[in-house]
């Protein structure tokens, strides 16, 4: 599979739906990053571990897609954003009864403590440095995702 | 025989970009996620970076020459610069990028012109060296993209 960044960011990479074997379905990842190569990075580091990724460039398209799609495991999303911030994401999902038990985790360039205790106390399952690495990723999910 | 000569090759052009520090660690991490599903995906998000970054610098070069100077602008603008440029692990570029913040930080304007031609030679630099080491291990082929990653 490739990497296709469209102009809304919707870069979709993931396994195809699984057949009637039996199998769980992979959990269904979606990342948020206003940066196409960010994108790209977190999308292919999630692919890696085999799970379904949505990746879109707003807070905006987030929320529509968590709309009408109900079936996300988990969010992943960048901080510093355009128009809605990470953080303001996170408060919105946590806000929404339908929404709330999705664990949120926040990706920033930079480490500053009172960001990091402020996403955490509003519910964020954690708060990853950039460059995120795979490392990163696994140890959480593994964590996050049983 | 040419093939292990070519595979020397892009391995050699690998390490000097390491050792000259135009890449740090984030690459190699990039080149870990290739595999079988994704061979070219250090390629692919690269070429992400230089097509972000082009647009990224003509709107820097544009701010810098604005008067009154929006140095918070600026500031934000070479920030994503520097964010993108650190996840595909493009070191030099990065610590330039750092290097401008700080002018801007001290709303030096005479210093933000310096870094960012600076930054414009690094990243001319690097996209010039990468399309020489992407040319090289296509020619090298696919499965080795994968192979050599661990190295």
């Amino acid at each position: 599979m490739s990497i296709g960044a469209g102009a809304g960011g919707g870069v979709v990479a993931g396994l195809a739906a699984p057949a009637a074997t039996g199998v769980a379905a992979a959990p269904h990842v979606l990342a948020v990053d206003d940066s196409s190569v960010d994108r790209a990075v977190i999308a292919g580091i999630l692919r890696s571990s085999r799970f379904r990724v949505t990746a879109v460039d707003s807070g905006k398209r987030a929320l529509e897609l968590l709309g009408s799609e109900p079936n996300v495991s988990m969010i992943i999303t960048d901080y510093w954003m355009p128009e809605m911030t990470g953080y303001e994401l996170l408060k919105k999902v946590k806000g929404s009864s339908k929404l709330k038990k999705i664990p949120v985790v926040i990706m920033s360039s930079e480490n500053v403590p009172t960001r990091i205790s402020r996403c955490l106390e509003e519910g964020a399952e954690d708060f990853l440095v950039k460059p995120v690495r795979p490392s990163d990723v696994s140890r959480l999910f593994s964590r996050v995702l049983p | 025989m040419e093939y292990s000569n070519l595979r020397r090759q892009t391995i050699f052009m690998k390490k000097n970009l390491f050792d000259q520090g135009f890449l740090d660690e984030q690459f190699n991490q990039l080149e870990e996620l290739q595999d079988e599903s994704s061979p070219n995906f250090v390629e692919e998000v690269v070429d992400l970076f230089f097509k972000d970054s082009s647009r990224l610098l003509t709107n820097i070069e544009q701010a810098i020459d604005k008067y009154p100077q929006d140095f918070y602008r600026l500031d934000s603008l070479v920030h994503q610069f520097k964010g993108s440029g650190s996840s595909i692990g493009a070191l030099r570029v990065k610590n330039e990028c750092s290097v401008f913040k700080a002018h801007c930080n001290d709303r030096s304007l005479e210093g933000c012109r310096r870094s960012f031609q600076k930054i414009k030679r690094e990243h001319a630099t690097l996209k010039q060296k990468l399309e020489s080491y992407f040319q090289l291990l296509r020619q090298v082929g696919p499965r080795e993209h994968a192979v050599s990653s661990r190295k």
